[in-house]
């Protein structure tokens, strides 16, 4: 039994009062997650990913198509006893402490009065609020929310946690820690489906990722799978080298960047590696390392985010032409 | 139920916590003056103007917080996104409604029963002794509640489809016209007009009837309300509110929460 599974999902939105415009915020995704995997959405402002998730969580519902999460088709809530969901920007009720949210949050779940004191102090002490149990969250910053926003996720122990932008609003340290928490979660066997502007983020803790832009899937796999395993070029560090250096490896370099002591080649990703340092060491150079570059996951997606735009472009002034003639 | 019973306690806890019963000092301090200036008016006067004061205070405050509580019951917990965390939960629609609704009601009982009781405590110290007739005034308290029941259901259904200041007019307009359905009823039997009688008529029917709950003249005259009045009224506002939350239920699990 898949995670998640989606079938053909669409979703239009009707804006604006008279006449209603309509806006494709997802448009005839299919897709399909297993258990136990860290799955990571990709996509710029508006691309369709919280939506996604509040499809999944029942809170907006589906214009076509189907999704199944842990074979439960979409408004079974009984599901939800095995999910647990982070929103993108939580809020919180300000009259409640956290433990008194979290207890809230586990009587809903239907955990029992010590389970719910068990699970909340664990939760508090793990997202790092234990010393804020007791402080009104009228009075947490944005970071703390966040945090409590992801504990409360986890209150029931879910197999199948959904997170909407985890790392916004944390420092670096809350980053790390989310991070952290994410690869414990996979180690439980949990898995894990969150969207993420970060990038790093996502091709650090995922085993595959989608991309998605205007609604539509522009890719699918895992990052090896989506990037190619292709390189980019080969990085040559080289320790003050003296013009000569410089001028041995001129051939085979496509550019160089001095800082401080230390010079950067950039080679291209089909030079013959044991002819350029053969060179290099021949001209009394100083090799500090010698490094593949492969693309970055940001490389591939403004790349295929620019296609998108250049296709849509194109169609544009195709469909001007045709209408012209 | 266990749900729901989170529901409406946490909803309880919001209402406490956000000072609503803080109504219950002004509450205090009407009666205490009440008992102060009234003791010097003639025996028997005072007991009536007393039972009129204190029920009268009771239903005000009650309605004040039925309805600007009501309208943003489901209203608030969209606008602040705090709704995500509990759907998001196994928690149905229904469930979320109805635990919002029971919780209200719940403040509700627990605030209409604490100035029912101290407005017992300025009874006794004004005339020194309680009797069966005492009995009335408390049973007109709970028409009272049977009427902020039906005033909640009314303002937590306008508070899913439109906005606090919309669901605000809705509601006390309907708690108006719902007083004056006898009045409605009279002018339609007088009237010449078949259609116009046959509207006023439906209308009179099918509208909430909240004068039906008003029985704070009788009870300062210490009248009793019969037997098969409580059952058939307790009924009417069990059976209306009912209609009015399923329609609630009904309208909220075809809402989107973007």
């Amino acid at each position: 039994m898949r995670a998640l599974e989606t079938t053909e999902l669409t979703k239009e939105y009707r804006l604006g009062f008279w006449p209603k415009r309509r806006k494709l915020a997802l448009d005839r995704l299919t897709l399909a997650v297993d258990q136990g995997e860290v799955f990571g959405l990709l996509g710029p402002n508006g691309a369709g990913k919280t939506t996604l998730l509040k499809l999944l969580l029942g809170l907006i519902f589906p214009t076509t198509g189907a999704a199944r999460i842990l074979g439960r088709p979409l408004g079974d809530v009984r599901v939800h006893a095995r999910i647990g969901y982070l929103p993108e920007n939580p809020s919180f009720y300000d009259h409640l402490t956290a433990s008194e949210f979290l207890n809230y949050a586990g009587w809903l779940c239907g955990l029992d009065a010590a389970a719910r004191r068990r699970r909340g102090r664990d939760l508090l002490e793990q997202v790092g609020l234990a010393e804020s149990a007791a402080v009104a969250l009228r009075r947490f910053s944005k970071g703390m929310v966040q945090r409590l926003g992801i504990a409360q996720a986890l209150v029931n122990d879910p197999d199948v946690v959904f997170l909407d932008e985890p790392m916004s609003g944390l420092d670096p340290l809350g980053r790390r820690e989310v991070r952290d928490l994410i690869l414990d979660l996979r180690r439980q066997g949990k898995t894990v489906f969150f969207s993420t502007h970060i990038l790093p983020d996502a091709e650090t803790l995922c085993d595959r990722v989608a991309i998605l832009n205007h609604g539509r899937l522009l890719g699918l796999g895992t990052v090896q799978e989506i990037l190619g395993g292709s390189l980019e070029s080969i990085e040559l560090i080289l320790h003050d080298p003296v013009p000569g250096v410089l001028q041995a490896l001129a051939a085979f370099t496509t550019a160089s960047v001095r800082t401080g002591d230390r010079v950067r080649l950039e080679l291209a990703p089909d030079a013959d590696v044991e002819t350029v340092l053969a060179a290099a060491l021949h001209a009394g150079a100083r090799i500090i390392s010698l490094n593949p570059v492969k693309a970055s996951l940001e490389d591939y997606f403004l790349a295929r985010i620019k296609d998108a735009v250049a296709t849509a472009a194109g169609k544009g002034a195709g469909g001007g032409e045709a209408g012209r003639a | 139920m266990n749900r729901i019973a989170a529901i409406a306690v946490h909803t309880f806890k919001e209402s406490v916590r956000e000072k609503v019963l803080y109504n219950l000092v002004v509450f205090a301090i009407l009666m205490i003056a009440a008992g102060l200036i009234l003791g010097g008016v003639s025996v028997g006067i005072n007991d009536i103007a007393l039972v009129n004061l204190g029920l009268s205070a009771i239903s005000v405050f009650g309605l004040v917080i039925a309805v600007f509580i009501g309208i943003s019951l489901v209203w608030k917990e969209i606008e602040r996104r705090t709704v995500y965390n509990i759907l998001s939960k196994p928690v149905a629609r229904a469930e979320f409604v109805l635990g919002k609704f029971l919780g209200l009601v719940l403040t509700l009982v627990v605030n209409t029963a604490i100035m029912t009781a101290g407005f017992y405590l300025v009874l006794w110290y004004e005339k020194g002794t309680l009797g069966a007739p005492d009995l009335a005034p408390l049973e007109a308290a709970y028409f009272i509640l049977l009427q902020l029941t039906l005033i909640v259901a009314v303002a937590l259904l306008f508070s899913t489809i439109s906005s606090p200041v919309l669901s605000a007019v809705f509601t006390l307009s309907l708690y108006v016209i719902g007083n004056l359905l006898d009045d409605l009823r009279s002018l339609g039997a007088q009237s010449g007009r078949a259609a116009l009688r046959g509207l006023l008529r439906a209308l009179s029917l099918v509208l909430p009837d909240f004068g039906a709950f008003g029985d704070i003249a009788p009870a300062a005259h210490g009248q009793l309300i019969p037997g098969h009045r409580i059952l058939t009224h307790s009924l009417y506002a069990a059976l209306y509110a009912t209609v009015l939350v399923s329609s609630t239920i009904l309208i909220f699990e075809r809402r989107e929460l973007r």
